[in-house]
């Protein structure tokens, strides 16, 4: 366990996506639940770097991979922002339990 | 082991602590500006993990999109769709934080025992060529449909975003 070691790497990414399911369970907003998200995203970039620089054959393709998970994160946040605006400027409420206009 | 190598350790793993503690404040802060910091934290950890990983470039770029772009986009949504009594969370019942917090424990502990028994090997042949020139190059060339199709991507989020907030405006303005 150390800094050379893919092991540690792969724990602290593990940690990552544990804590951001754990967040998109808990939390009772939609702010909350998207930056839960940013958390697994995240995991999955320090994952891809990680196996980067300890397995694969060329270390540029895993930075390439965890380039165009940045950009679709960016993407992803803000579309998720505008979306979270409409919604609350159309129900007024920031629990997700509350909008169920769509439930059957 | 080498004295400059004790404290690049020391870092490193002030830095694994940096990260696990913002996750921590991350998902069990109350108010969500609290949370967000926590948030910009966890990105600052892994950029640095990012540079014991080699790459200084995407630990820039971590810094520039993550801990930039996506931390003012999350702040912004908080300044502007929240009223102050709505921005401290309303806190998870009981009984399902007793179920969630050992299911999350027990996902770690599997994840960790899934990763200490798997033996890893490395590719028989390989490059270590980490410089921009050659992620340039990889991004352009092998990589070329990824790269337009995330531009394609940004370019319909924009649209769409900007879509999205103005008609509710229309809607609620004609009402």
């Amino acid at each position: 366990m150390g800094s050379d070691s893919l092991n540690t790497y792969l724990l602290v990414a593990g940690f990552l996506l544990v804590a951001g399911v754990y967040g998109m369970v808990q939390k009772r907003s939609f702010i909350g639940m998207l930056i839960a998200v940013e958390l697994i995203l995240n995991g999955a970039g320090l994952n891809f770097m990680a196996f980067n620089k300890f397995l694969a054959p060329d270390p540029a393709v895993g930075q390439v991979i965890t380039l165009i998970v940045m950009g679709i994160a960016a993407a992803e946040a803000a579309l998720g922002v505008s979306f979270i605006l409409a919604v609350y400027k159309k129900f007024r409420t920031i629990d997700p339990g509350r909008i169920f206009t769509l439930k059957g | 082991m080498h004295f400059y190598q004790i404290i690049a350790e020391i870092i490193f793993w002030l830095l694994v602590l940096i990260t696990i503690g913002g996750g921590f404040l991350a998902i069990g802060a109350r108010m969500l500006i609290h949370s967000l910091m926590g948030l910009s934290i966890t990105f600052l950890g892994v950029a640095g993990l990012y540079i014991y990983l080699g790459s200084f470039f995407i630990s820039l770029l971590q810094v520039l999109i993550y801990g930039g772009a996506i931390c003012i986009v999350l702040v912004f949504g908080i300044m502007v769709g929240y009223t102050p009594r709505q921005i401290v969370e309303t806190r998870i019942r009981g009984e399902n934080l007793l179920l969630a917090v050992p299911t999350c424990g027990l996902a770690v502990a599997l994840l960790y025992f899934a990763i200490r028994r798997t033996g890893w090997v490395p590719a028989a042949q390989r490059l270590a060529d980490y410089s921009i020139e050659r992620v340039g190059h990889t991004l352009l060339y092998d990589f070329c449909l990824g790269f337009e199709l995330i531009s394609l991507l940004l370019l319909v989020g924009m649209i769409g975003a900007i879509i999205v907030v103005n008609s509710q405006e229309e809607e609620s303005g004609g009402q």
